[in-house]
């Protein structure tokens, strides 16, 4: 609890509020100041008050990077709004600088537009070092210049009147202000502050409650503008969490006990929370010597009926392809997961792609069945675990989830999953096997058998990564190979047989149909909405399979005058030199959709390391709405 | 009488014994005189002797003549990728205590293709035996230079003479950190090769033996060299080394009493250019085994499990 001393009067404040529908506020710093904490908090407090929202880290592209420079930007983007908030958004409305430089790294991804607000530390100003104090001034100046609105915030006086440095209290003092500004609820805000220093003793909590408080009012009776954002308390219970958590929760609660993996950006992080968590619910993460060691030692896992599973990134997967074959055509359950990243080679390690869809699908020599998820949203990324471990299970085949670093680092409020025992692996089976089974006897219909695990009397058979009889026997009989071949693909349409057709989002016919898969629906279907409220005549579809694929497809694309998929991954432009209809290079799903539906799906796509914005898939609807109607 | 149940029987017979043919399976499909076929019998041997549960027994290997190995042992197998037997052993042994692990792998397999594997699961030490079948040549893929080939070796790669000098698997593995178990025996001296493979299984630890091996498909001439040569093959003796009969001790002309806990001298013998010793290089049975941390939290109910999950998702909650 607070003492009583540090209980404030709400704020008289000058200006009455705006109302909002939404707004993107972004806190950049040096790194070590405290920002992401900061943003994290306002997000949580948002979230709290039944706010949909949705965050995301801006990081230091380098390790160890200068103070005051664009490289050791650090920071965070809050998006909150009203309804829910499915991706990061455009242009920020609102940004608070620690220092006069920040700013500029986001500049250069477009982050801001004209008439954003930009509340600068003004402590600069008054520097020791004068050329510091004119990389403040020329600063200021170019911002106003270039159309953004500059209130410059003393930051670092206001917090010495509360803290003798304020260094490391900075961040509390901003979370006061935007609690001010967006009418955030002080007592919630209190209670993040409690929480997020609940480690540290009372004299830390009572300095940052000040330092809150000393934000919040401040903002109150200096600020010239205000603004409130209604939300709905959902009443439900919520989490809050970023994809990669939301993975390795999924872990968790899908009973696997091992996730091997080797160190890679963006998926390591969640083998790290996986191993804090691994302790209690009993399971072990196994940092392999490299990819294809862990592949191998999590099919050595799964195999031994230990479910398991193996993340990685793009290079990761080019490493374990030939596992990844071996899993198919010996048939062991395993779940694979794919934080992709930049490609090719070592490509954009933290950046946004999802260019590893063809080569998961197409990519390991000779046919490797398996079936492919694509998670949406950071829900998804929980769910979709439990559900491929019993997929792989079920079907006795790799299940391979592709997320991406816009998932990954992502922070979305979700109704919070309530684990139940039967989404948990059951122990291992050790009952005899029943002697007449053969350790492949495929269900002429359906492709599927049920497999032995050593332990069991009985069943003892050689697992081969050779062609093989129902026996598990070696074969080098051509019938035999087209008969295995043809049941690990039957188990690809019975598994098919399960899916429901696609959801078209908006109307079921139109002149334009947007396909997407993984991280990108949230900004598909905004974009969308914003232009069906100018009366354009567009929906879209989002995959969650992609292998195989939802059925109806081909009927649904029908219905469109064009389809056409939106997707962060390389495509030749129409217009670019040497460019034709027979040798453009399309977009991945692109690709996929017109080998499977023998449609003309055309593409947006692009490799500029960003999760896509609402604006842009809306200006390329308009563009090609409007070229239709010339 | 075993393998009987008798009602009027008082003594206690075990549910089931297992004889030698409880573990074989098909006709190996190996040459005429290849020296899989000598290991392949010392294993059963060993399994007949040590009555091993064949659902309990699992032999993993990659891919060459000698990762066959499995198809012929009526347990359970898994013979996966060339070079990768050691991660997918490795993760059958991690969360399943109850089995007992072997691996079987070629020169090439395990110290070329494999190598990076062979590096780290000498350090992992998880409680595996392992065999490594060094004929000193590819023989499934029809004799191309192998890394443990000596210099001058004739192959269809290097048909005037292998250039390099070979890698020394016994040298190697003395190098790695945290090695727990090293010996060497020969195909063609039964006797040494079941008591070095029995001593391996016994090892709790990471047991690598390096069997010398003859393929007479491709390596005829250095096979019978080896079979005849006696000059330069010294037996380690130890009363905590590699115990064997009488009549297999009257075939070495050399014996060196060795204790297996010196690894400077281990290394030394495994360095000495003019001489093969057989036998136990070096032991070390407090080495930190991986498969000791693998287990350590297994059994978690259900409830247990969910009590968890449920904890870590009040972390998140807001
Ligand atoms: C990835 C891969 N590369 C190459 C091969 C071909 N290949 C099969 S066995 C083998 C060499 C086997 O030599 P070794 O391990 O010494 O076993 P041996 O046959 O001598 O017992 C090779 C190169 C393969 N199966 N897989
Ligand atoms: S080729 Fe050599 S190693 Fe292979 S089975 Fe024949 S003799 Fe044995
Ligand atoms: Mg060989």
């Amino acid at each position: 609890m607070a003492s009583p001393d540090l209980r404030v009067e709400p704020a008289s404040t000058k200006v009455s509020r705006t109302i909002l529908r939404e707004h993107i506020v972004e806190i950049v710093s040096d790194s070590g100041e405290g920002a992401q904490k900061a943003g994290q908090s306002f997000g949580s407090v948002c979230a709290k008050m039944g706010n949909g929202v949705w965050t995301v880290e801006i990081i230091p592209a380098d390790i160890q990077p200068p103070p005051r420079t664009k490289e050791s930007v650090s920071g965070i983007r809050i998006r909150l709004g009203a309804g829910k908030i499915t991706n990061m958004g455009d242009e920020a409305d609102i940004v608070v600088a620690f220092n006069e430089i920040a700013p500029y790294a986001r500049i250069e991804q477009d982050a801001y537009k004209k008439g954003t607000k930009m509340l600068i530390e003004s402590m600069w100003a008054n520097h020791s070092d004068p050329s510091v104090q004119q990389s403040y001034a020329r600063a200021v100046e170019d911002y106003k210049a270039r159309g953004f609105v500059v209130y410059e915030v003393p930051m670092e006086e206001e917090c010495l009147k509360i803290v003798p440095d304020a260094k490391r209290g900075k961040n509390m003092w901003v979370l006061g202000l935007l609690t001010q500004l967006y009418n955030r609820s002080l007592e919630i805000a209190e209670e993040q502050v409690r929480m997020t220093f609940r480690k540290k003793s009372q004299s830390v909590i009572d300095i940052n409650l000040k330092l809150l408080h000393g934000g919040y009012e401040w903002a109150g009776q200096n600020l010239d503008f205000l603004y409130d954002i209604p939300a709905v308390e959902s009443g439900q219970d919520l989490v809050v969490m970023n994809g990669n958590e939301a993975l390795s929760l999924g872990v968790l609660a899908s009973g696997i006990e091992v996730c091997s993996m080797y160190p890679i950006t963006p998926a390591t992080s969640a083998s790290h929370h996986l191993a804090e968590c691994f302790e209690k619910a009993g399971g072990l993460v196994h940092q392999a010597e490299d990819e294809i060691a862990a592949i191998g030692f999590a099919i050595g896992c799964s195999y031994a009926g230990r479910p398991a599973v193996t993340i990685t990134s793009g290079p990761g997967i080019a490493l374990k392809t030939e596992f990844m074959g071996l899993a198919g055509m010996a048939e062991v359950p395993l779940v694979i997961i794919d934080v992709q990243r930049g490609g090719p080679s070592t490509g954009l390690p933290t950046k946004v792609e999802q260019s590893d869809l063809l080569a998961v699908l197409y990519g390991q020599p000779g046919d490797t069945t398996k079936i492919v998820l694509a998670p949406s949203s950071i829900e998804e990324c929980f769910q979709f675990v439990v559900l491929a471990r019993q997929i792989a299970e079920a079907f006795r085949t790799p299940v391979i989830i592709l997320s991406d670093a816009n998932l990954a680092t992502g922070v979305q409020p979700f109704t919070r999953p309530k684990p139940k025992a039967e989404w948990l692996a059951p122990p291992v089976d050790l009952s005899p096997w029943k002697k007449d089974i053969r350790p492949y006897e495929w269900d002429e219909q359906t492709g599927l058998s049920k497999r032995p695990v050593p332990g069991q009397e009985g069943g003892m058979f050689t697992l081969t990564g050779l062609n093989h009889s129902e026996e598990g026997r070696v074969s080098y009989l051509g019938t035999v190979n087209q008969h295995g071949a043809k049941m690990r693909s039957r188990k690809l349409a019975a598994f098919g047989r399960t899916l429901k057709p696609p959801q078209v989002h908006g109307d079921e016919s139109g002149d334009l149909l947007l396909v997407g898969w993984g991280s990108t629906r949230g900004a598909i279907e905004e974009a969308v909405d914003r232009a069906r409220e100018t009366g354009a005549s567009v929906s879209s579809l989002h995959l969650h399979f992609l292998n195989p694929m939802e059925p109806g497809l081909k009927e649904i694309f029908a219905r469109f005058k064009k389809v056409m998929t939106v997707e962060i991954n390389y495509s030749d432009d129409w217009n670019d030199p040497l460019i034709t209809r027979e040798n453009r290079r399309y977009a991945q799903l692109a690709w996929v959709l017109r080998a499977q539906t023998l449609t003309d799906v055309d593409c947006f796509s692009n490799v500029l390391g960003q999760p896509l914005r609402p604006r842009q898939i809306f200006e390329m609807i308009q563009e090609e709405l409007n070229l239709k109607n010339n | 009488m075993y393998g009987l149940k008798l009602d009027y029987c008082a003594i206690d017979v075990p549910d089931k014994y297992y004889t030698t043919s409880d573990y074989e399976k098909g006709t190996a499909r190996w040459c005429p005189g290849c020296g899989d076929h000598s290991v392949l019998s010392a294993v059963q041997r060993l399994c007949q002797e040590k009555q091993l549960p064949p659902e309990k027994t699992v032999f993993v290997s990659g891919i060459g003549c000698s990762s066959r190995f499995p198809h012929y042992m009526k347990t359970y197998g898994f013979h996966g990728l060339h070079g990768r037997a050691f991660p997918v052993a490795e993760g059958v042994k991690f969360r399943r205590p109850d089995l007992d692990v072997f691996v079987v792998t070629g020169d090439g397999d395990c110290c070329s293709i494999g190598a990076g594997h062979w590096i780290h699961a000498i350090r992992y030490n998880l409680n595996i035996t392992v065999l490594l079948f060094d004929n000193q040549i590819y023989g499934m893929t029809k004799k191309q230079t192998s890394p443990t080939s000596p210099i001058g070796t004739l192959s269809n790669t290097h048909p005037h003479g292998s250039v390099l000098p070979p890698i020394n698997p016994i040298q190697t593995t003395l190098g790695v950190s945290n090695v727990s178990f090293v010996a060497q025996t020969a195909d063609w001296m039964p006797g040494h090769l079941y008591a070095t493979i029995k001593a391996a299984h016994e090892h709790q630890g990471f047991s690598f033996v390096k069997v010398m091996m003859r393929c007479p498909k491709f390596m005829q001439e250095q096979a019978k060299a080896l079979v005849a040569d006696r000059e330069h093959i010294t037996m380690l003796t130890h009363e905590n080394g590699i115990q064997v009969d009488e009549a297999t001790a009257a075939l070495f002309m050399h014996k060196q009493d060795h204790d297996p806990t010196n690894i400077g001298k281990a290394r030394e013998y495994s360095e000495d250019p003019n001489m093969y010793y057989l036998g136990l290089y070096y032991q070390d049975k407090t080495a930190p085994r991986y498969d000791l941390y693998g287990a350590h939290n297994l059994g978690f109910t259900a409830a247990q499990k969910l009590e968890a999950i449920n904890a870590e998702l009040d972390r998140f909650a807001v």
